[in-house]
């Protein structure tokens, strides 16, 4: 029995769970309780605005936390002007808005604040939201598309130098492989932010139940997997600045399709 | 797996929250405040771009200022040598109108003494024959007691003087 309550569920700690009594909440049917994971996008929006006003000084020698904060839009706006060129520049709003929203997102949810009895909860480990964004990238690039080239936008399915004979198959594979952009956007997201929370988890169960196992365990398996852990710790905050680079680098890329049609 | 077990009571709420909170960041920080940071960096940009401007428009005002002023030196330097030249030439021309007037007044002098030196050469010459046709007519008086007149004395005396 103690063996059984001693059990780490890797999974547990993406469970949802309504908060503050709002279980009950709905609109139309639908319910939109105040989860743990909606608190998780309070407090990410809420440290992004902090983030940002800290660096709104507008002075034109900056400090360091303007500096912080005009090296990320600055890194925005390279990428954007990198992958799009100059018609890029109107959409740094929504690409810093969805790299800092992630980002922020995949480093809160990485802190150690369990220590003080709390339970830090990674969102973007959910597709339902990283399928709502990549949507959202997916939509904007369909309507800057369509709005900027009509019809013509379908030529995108076309590539340069395809010849007469293989225009019954190239234009369905590029639609194919345009069409699975938004799941791959969003599955890649989850599926990274899930893995590492997984197996950070399975790795601190090995440190406790060879720990709780006597002191030889610990020796041969908890203090091993403890180093481990130290090592996929600094992975994991690699791996959540990568993936939010790399949903803002596809979402660039693909309003690049849309902007400038080949 | 809650993200699959859980999906059809949470989704709604899920999508719901996010669209709510990533409306915020989106609004209030990508379109609020991001286009302020941006024209703060980019004013930034543009003060180093016209104070570097302003920098070399001052550098090239010095080196053109400088230039002015050397060609300037250059001309006052040419200037002040043919001033010199111009001073050197009439102090010689007026030396050289003053050694002529001084050689002229040496030369009247010398030409004067001279004249004076003759003279008196030609009246010690005269005084010497008078002398000597006195002298030449004593000596016959007494040698000889033969008194000789004056005007023999002195032809006598002056085909010896001058042969």
């Amino acid at each position: 029995m103690a063996a059984e309550q001693a059990k780490v569920d890797p999974m547990h700690q993406f469970t949802i769970e309504p908060l503050f009594g709002t279980d009950h909440w709905a609109i139309a049917g639908y319910n939109i309780a105040f989860t743990n994971s909606a608190l998780w996008m309070a407090i990410t929006a809420v440290v992004l605005w902090v983030f940002v006003a800290g660096g709104l000084k507008r002075q034109v020698v900056p400090g360091r936390w303007q500096m912080a904060v005009e090296s990320f839009t600055g890194f925005i706006d390279n990428l954007l002007a990198a992958n799009v060129g100059p018609a890029g520049k109107k959409y740094v709003p929504y690409i810093f808005s969805i790299f800092m929203f992630i980002l922020f997102a995949n480093l809160l949810g990485l802190l150690p604040l369990a220590l003080v009895g709390l339970h830090p909860f990674t969102f973007t480990s959910h597709f339902s939201v990283t399928g709502v964004l990549a949507i959202l990238s997916f939509a904007i690039v369909l309507v800057v598309g369509f709005w900027r080239h009509g019809f013509h936008f379908f030529s995108l399915f076309v590539p340069h130098g395809t010849p007469l004979w293989l225009m019954w198959l190239i234009p369905v594979i590029e639609l194919v492989s345009f069409l699975v952009r938004p799941f791959s956007l969003a599955l890649r997201l989850f599926v990274a932010m899930m893995a590492g929370h997984v197996l950070l988890e399975v790795l601190s169960s090995f440190v406790i139940d060879s720990t709780n196992a006597g002191p030889g365990w610990a020796a041969m398996i908890g203090i091993p997997s403890f180093v481990l852990m130290i090592a996929i710790c600094a992975l994991e905050l690699l791996v959540a600045g990568i993936q939010a680079y790399v949903f803002a680098l596809l979402t660039s890329l693909y309003l690049n399709d849309a902007e400038n049609l080949h | 797996m809650p993200q699959i077990s859980q999906l059809a009571e949470t989704y709604s709420s899920q999508i719901f929250w996010l669209l709510i909170f990533f409306g915020f960041v989106f609004f209030a920080i990508g379109r609020g405040m991001v286009p302020k940071v941006m024209a703060t960096v980019e004013a930034r940009d543009q003060q180093i771009a016209a104070d570097l401007a302003a920098a070399e428009a001052a550098r090239n005002a010095a080196d053109a200022e400088e230039e002015a002023w050397r060609v300037q030196a250059n001309a006052q330097r040419a200037e002040a040598q043919s001033v010199i030249a111009a001073a050197k030439l009439d102090a010689a021309k007026a030396s050289e109108v003053r050694l002529a007037s001084a050689s002229a007044a040496i030369d009247a002098r010398v030409g004067e003494a001279e004249a004076r030196i003759s003279a008196a050469r030609g009246d010690a010459l005269k005084e010497i024959e008078t002398v000597a046709a006195e002298a030449a007519s004593d000596i016959v008086a007494r040698l000889a007691g033969v008194t000789v007149d004056a005007a023999a004395a002195q032809g006598a005396v002056k085909e010896v003087l001058h042969g």
